[in-house]
């Protein structure tokens, strides 16, 4: 919380967020086509499709029951979609496990918390290390010392998360324990700690003070300065209007709007499902 | 000081036998340890990944089986003439045996895990132990069924400058029973605390977080049950050649429902947990049985005493103990540290 007051002001936008923004023509990251998302009689999407590029930030924003969740969820694997294509730099996602999704560098956060709250902060960042252990359970069980090298080595990986979340005097601490902000950034430190190349948020500043999320910002300025392509879900309009390069706009299971955050204010179709006139006034 | 007290409580066991000449309770300590190894060896998935194993006593019996038809030999009809038969191993290579076999019985049981969790794994290892309970009762070609197998030949070894001992009486297997439970004690350890134990207390803790980074959780479930499996094999088969009879009570549910009481009691997902827990019920009939007390009361005291357990400490004897300890050393003028402030704050 302390951390979070001080890093920054609230309605800054993210520093570095518009100065490394992707050329319009950066290769195509991951490409939707299609996507369908059928629960029985009921579709919670409907023949989505939109692209995220190389190392930008892409919002999906829309009223609560508007599928963004669900396409999150067939994205990253929890979900199986009912027609439709997901490829990821060159690779058809559709059909994979989530931990294979994970293994070709997609990583998500879930909208409800959800961090190993048994275990300290320390070794939340080292389980999502996983990706880069190098322990065979044989060489395990022999004690032989390549494990204790790895273990140093992953050790230093997890503090160096941490340092780049700022969560490192909360080191020793149990999850459960953290005040609501810093768990959130927990969960973002275990994502990141799994080397994403594509990282899924989903609504991370839900519930966040405006010191918090304005540090929530910050941070995801950093992540991205790492080469890091986001896709987010997000409510919080001063965040995503700061942080977006792109915007796409879901209503009932529909994408009904695609474009930078200055185009996406203007629309009639936006404002009328999401926004509402009365946030447009306020904006001026 | 936590190094320092597992130090002296080992040189403790060692010395054990040196000091303490009652055979009895050397037998019920032999008996407590074979018990302990299985609850360590539950402790791993019950504790760590959080599935609940109520079979787990078949690995403990499949491990038993193993090894005494092993080193016995057997032949058996498989259809009209066809025989197949096994001649006497040495009971070193036999316990190897049993150890490899009630791992791949868990790599089954681990596999069926990827489809069911919770209480369906709960049925399938309950289910598992009985139809191995069955077999050994009904297939009396091979196991002498309730005849029992008999005459099991004891554990020889060798060691350089003694020459060949062999392990029979209660000495050389509390010594046996020490070595297996350190040895088992130590591949848990490393394991948890690697990767792979993070693996499977994420799995415990979080299972879709644990995927989302990467954890392929069947692979961790399936190695925990086969590590868990081929442990409780192993003190099936040192228990085999330690009583030298076994029939199919080995089996008995009440066996599964001692090494999870032992784990919860002791504190599930602590290493030292299982070794508490099973050093008190291990030995608490004993003691009762010293004081003449019936049997019946003896299986009240016992229910109570666990009753008692679970209800003021849930999480165990251990977490428990170890939390007291902590706030003891965080408040500040606690017992230990009071004279010293007193004598300060006199002048």
């Amino acid at each position: 919380m302390r951390a979070a007051a001080s890093t920054s002001t609230p309605a800054a936008p993210a520093p570095g967020a518009a100065s490394v923004a992707p050329a319009a023509d950066a290769p195509v990251a991951l490409a939707v086509t299609g996507l369908s998302i059928r629960f029985g009689g009921l579709t919670a999407v409907q023949d989505m499709t939109f692209e995220v590029r190389e190392g930008e930030v892409l919002s999906l924003i829309g009223p609560n029951g508007a599928g963004k969740t669900s396409a999150f969820n067939a994205i990253t694997g929890y979900l199986q979609a009912s027609s439709g294509e997901i490829v990821y730099r060159g690779v058809s996602l559709r059909g994979l496990k989530p931990n294979q999704i994970a293994a070709h560098g997609v990583v998500r956060t879930f909208q409800k918390t959800s961090v190993f709250g048994g275990l300290t902060v320390l070794d939340n960042v080292l389980v999502g290390l996983h990706r880069r252990a190098r322990q065979h359970p044989l060489a395990i069980m022999l004690g032989l010392p390549s494990i204790r090298r790895d273990e140093v080595r992953l050790r230093e990986a997890a503090w160096e998360v941490l340092r780049l979340i700022g969560l490192e005097a909360r080191a020793g601490e149990t999850a459960v324990s953290l005040p609501y902000g810093e768990l959130r950034l927990l969960e973002v430190a275990v994502a990141l700690a799994a080397e994403p190349t594509l990282l899924l948020l989903d609504e991370p500043a839900a519930g966040m003070n405006p010191a918090e999320t304005g540090a929530f910002m910050a941070l995801l300025g950093r992540i991205r300065a790492r080469g890091v392509t986001v896709l987010l879900v997000e409510h919080d309009m001063k965040m995503v209007m700061g942080v977006s390069d792109r915007i796409v706009c879901l209503n009932q299971g529909r994408i009904i709007a695609d474009g930078p955050p200055a185009a996406i204010q203007r629309d009639p179709q936006v404002i009328r499902a999401y926004l509402g006139e009365r946030y447009v006034r306020a904006q001026g | 000081m936590n190094r320092a007290a597992s130090l002296a409580f080992v040189v403790l066991l060692v010395s054990l036998p040196l000091w303490m000449d009652n055979l009895y309770f050397l037998h019920v300590l032999i008996v407590a340890g074979i018990f302990i190894v299985a609850a360590m060896s539950l402790n791993l998935l019950l504790g760590f990944t959080g599935q609940l194993s109520l079979g787990h006593v078949a690995f403990f019996g499949i491990g038993a089986y193993a090894s005494s038809l092993c080193s016995l030999g057997f032949e058996i009809h498989v259809w009209g003439d066809t025989t197949v038969s096994l001649a006497p191993k040495p009971v070193w290579l036999s316990m190897l045996i049993a150890i490899v076999v009630a791992g791949l019985c868990g790599y089954m049981i681990g596999k069926i895990s990827f489809k069911v969790r919770g209480a369906y794994f709960v049925i399938v290892s309950v289910s598992f132990a009985e139809v191995t309970r069955l077999v050994a009762l009904n297939w009396i070609e091979l196991t002498q069924g309730p005849m029992a197998l008999n005459n099991i030949p004891v554990l020889k070894l060798w060691a350089p400058g003694i020459g060949s001992i062999d392990i029979i009486g209660k000495v050389p297997n509390y010594y046996l029973v020490l070595a297996v439970a350190i040895f088992t004690y130590v591949i848990i350890r490393r394991l948890v605390y690697s990767q792979a134990g993070r693996a499977m207390i994420a799995l415990r803790e979080n299972e879709p977080l644990a995927t989302s980074v990467g954890i392929d959780v069947t692979r961790f479930l399936v190695l925990a049950t086969v590590v868990s499996a081929a442990l409780a094999g192993l003190a099936g088969a040192v228990y085999a050649h330690y009583v030298r009879i076994v029939d199919p009570d080995v089996f008995l549910f009440i066996y599964t429902v001692t090494m999870v009481i032992m784990v919860v009691t002791g504190g599930k997902g602590t290493l030292a947990g299982p070794i508490v827990g099973g050093l008190i019920f291990g030995i608490l009939p004993e003691v009762l049985r010293g004081f003449q007390v019936i049997p019946e009361v003896q299986w009240v005291v016992y229910g109570v005493l666990m009753i008692l357990i679970v209800y003021f400490l849930p999480e165990g004897i251990v977490p428990a103990v170890r939390a007291a300890w902590r706030r003891r050393l965080d408040r500040p003028g606690a017992p230990p540290t009071r004279p010293a402030v007193a004598a300060e704050a006199k002048p």
